[in-house]
């Protein structure tokens, strides 16, 4: 059987607005395994960037527990939440959030700066691998904005790889691109999950959801669907783009 | 994260921003350099004011009279009438450490050569004058104790009052001057001594022999003052305190009863001189010391808004792993490394200030180490001390909200 990569139980959350408190999660449970592709899919106010702040070690339950790979976040301190975020999680933004006036290399280069374990010539290496991976070997010392907004998306994936985390957290990574990228995009993840990587996808758009494995729908701070998805190739609807184009 | 790294990374930032960077660091090089400047400047003042000084003859000692009072009004400086002959003949015959004496009488009279006249004060001396004050003859003889015996009408010229009197290139030697209705014959020309510390002409002088400006001049019998030479320089003071002890017993002044005159040594006159030039130093580095305050500041400016800039990069930094204490650490050693910079760039800079203020203004070249550490000290102090509260704003940021900040 697969091994489990995390698992929240009951999770709830509380944020106190004024006298009032909002309940943004109310008692959330689930697993993901080991190779999964799910998305977590709602509308505004559902509660998904919530959980997905929780899932990402940024921010703290109010009840219930979360298990990354083994580790309960219960009770760790800020420090020794930043360096699980360090080791096992990849985030990927909508907006890429690369540092600017800097190269793509470097900005994937940029976790390892903070994990003491990776010497100065192994960085390299690794920035190096996350980024061919990507497809960008020939882009390295390209600055943020001398690349498209689907090449820079590709950096900051490549940075999210880098420190090899044991989950890649996407939070509307094709909110800011159009319809032919975003297909490149979710065709590299597909790529990437094939390989064995495992990927919590947050979006609110229906056909993005289509190119996972399974799909969380939360409402209102609970979950209100979890199922598997018949999954569609994003390489075959880029193809689709393509034809209709042609026509 | 280690040293090296977070080295990196601000270098990394710093470079990011060059023309900002370059922009805050100015304000530090300005400070820095204009302190170093104005201390090294100060400096070599006070050395030149000293080099002067000291060719004045620096084991001189000058002894005065005491200012008088008569009836409770206060004469003024040296109104007394204390010393005199036996004054003189006591200290040359009963001395150990004083080397020379010489009265001095001043008197102040028109000059007259030809269709030339110069007004200046004509000084009566002894032979021993020269030594003690450090004159050297150009031309001609020194008068003589021939001369002072018999008030010889004779008397050695500066080259001051050469020019202004022989204006047609003879030879002032043998020559009569009148000084008001009495004539003197020039034995004598010294060589030029150029201003003294205090900007007064030293060659605007006339010498005579010190009986002839008493009798023929001025008809008193008391000197307006005494020069006297120490044996060496270490020796003045023993001098000055041989001096003090005659002239009271001379005075017949009782213990405990104040001296009717005064004693001072070059050496005093050099430490006051140089402690006002040090005053006006530490006032020059503290003016100096308020445009480091202004860099200090505008880089706390600057790291502030930075840091407000960077928020989203602080964001992104925690979210990859950055512990609170390397966002700190990252933006702390930013505006350290920015001042040490400016530092670097600044005493450099002061340096070369410095130096070309010393060759226009013919001052020797001081460098002042202690003004070099210290502005390098505050340098590292106002980089830690202005980047920390921006640092800690940075540190102290959320992750999530620093990520959705626009």
């Amino acid at each position: 059987m697969a091994k489990d990569i995390l698992r929240v139980e009951k999770l709830e959350r509380i944020f106190r607005v004024g006298s009032e408190d909002v309940h943004a999660l109310r008692g959330v449970s689930f697993t993901i395994t080991e190779g999964e592709f799910v998305s977590i899919m709602g509308t505004s106010g559902s509660g998904k960037s919530t959980l997905l702040n929780i899932l990402g070690c940024l921010d703290t339950p109010s009840a219930g527990d979360y298990i990354i790979d083994g580790v309960s976040i219960k009770n760790l301190s800020k420090n020794e939440m930043s360096t699980l975020r360090n080791r096992k999680i990849g985030f990927v933004f909508q907006n890429y959030n690369l540092l600017a006036r800097t190269t793509a290399i470097e900005n994937v280069e940029l976790p390892l700066f903070y994990n003491s374990d990776v010497p100065a010539k192994e960085r390299r290496e690794r920035a190096e691998a996350a980024l061919k991976l990507v497809g960008l070997e020939n882009r390295m010392e390209h600055m943020p904005n001398q690349l498209s907004g689907g090449q820079q998306q590709r950096v900051a994936i490549a940075r999210a790889l880098v420190n090899d985390p044991v989950i890649l957290l996407a939070d509307e990574a094709t909110g800011n691109l159009d319809t032919r990228t975003s297909y490149e995009i979710m065709s590299l993840f597909q790529d990437l999950h094939s390989q064995g990587k495992t990927i919590a996808f947050v979006t609110h758009e229906p056909d993005i959801a289509t190119f996972t494995t399974r799909k969380i729908k939360l409402r209102d701070g609970q979950i209100i669907e979890d199922s598997p998805i018949n999954t569609q190739s994003a390489a075959d609807a880029l193809a689709a783009i393509n034809l209709q184009k042609e026509d | 994260m280690n040293i090296g790294n977070l080295i990196k990374i601000a270098i990394q930032s710093l470079f990011r921003n060059k023309m900002r960077t370059a922009l805050t660091m100015l304000g530090i090089v300005i400070g820095i350099a204009s302190v170093i400047a104005m201390v090294s400047i100060g400096q070599a003042s006070t050395q030149s004011v000293r080099t002067e000084l000291s060719s004045m003859g620096s084991n001189m000692i000058m002894i005065m009279p005491a200012r008088q009072q008569r009836g409770g009004v206060d004469m003024g400086m040296s109104s007394s009438k204390s010393l005199d002959n036996k004054d003189l003949e006591s200290l040359k015959n009963n001395t150990r450490y004083v080397a020379a004496v010489s009265p001095m009488v001043s008197s102040s009279k028109q000059l007259i050569y030809g269709n030339n006249n110069h007004s200046c004060s004509i000084n009566g001396v002894s032979a021993d004058y020269l030594e003690i004050r450090k004159y050297e003859l150009a031309e001609g003889v020194m008068f003589t104790d021939e001369d002072v015996k018999r008030y010889n009408k004779v008397c050695l010229i500066g080259q001051t009052v050469v020019e202004e009197l022989f204006t047609n290139g003879e030879s002032p030697i043998g020559k009569t001057i009148r000084f008001g209705s009495i004539p003197m014959t020039v034995i004598g020309i010294l060589e030029s001594k150029g201003q003294n510390g205090m900007g007064n002409d030293q060659d605007d002088i006339v010498l005579a022999p010190y009986t002839t400006i008493q009798k023929r001049f001025l008809g008193i019998n008391y000197f307006n003052m005494l020069f006297a030479s120490a044996t060496s320089e270490e020796e003045s003071e023993l001098a000055a305190t041989e001096i003090t002890y005659i002239l009271r017993s001379n005075h017949g002044i009782k213990a405990g009863a104040e001296d009717d005159f005064d004693i001072r040594t070059q050496e005093e006159l050099v430490s006051s001189i140089s402690s006002i030039s040090k005053v006006m130093t530490t006032l020059l580095a503290a003016i100096a010391s308020i445009s480091l305050v202004v860099g200090g500041i505008g880089i706390m400016n600057i790291m502030y808004v930075t840091v407000t800039e960077r928020t989203k990069e602080i964001g992104l930094r925690m979210a990859i792993g950055a512990h609170n204490r390397d966002i700190k650490l990252q933006f702390l050693s930013e505006s350290v490394i920015l001042s040490l910079f400016g530092g670097i760039i600044g005493i450099i800079l002061g340096l070369i200030i410095s130096y070309v203020a010393s060759k226009l203004m013919n001052m020797p070249y001081v460098v002042s180490t202690p003004a070099i550490l210290i502005s390098f000290l505050v340098c590292a102090f106002t980089g830690v001390f202005f980047g920390w509260y921006p640092a800690k704003k940075a540190a102290n940021m959320d992750p999530i909200s620093a990520l959705r900040y626009e």
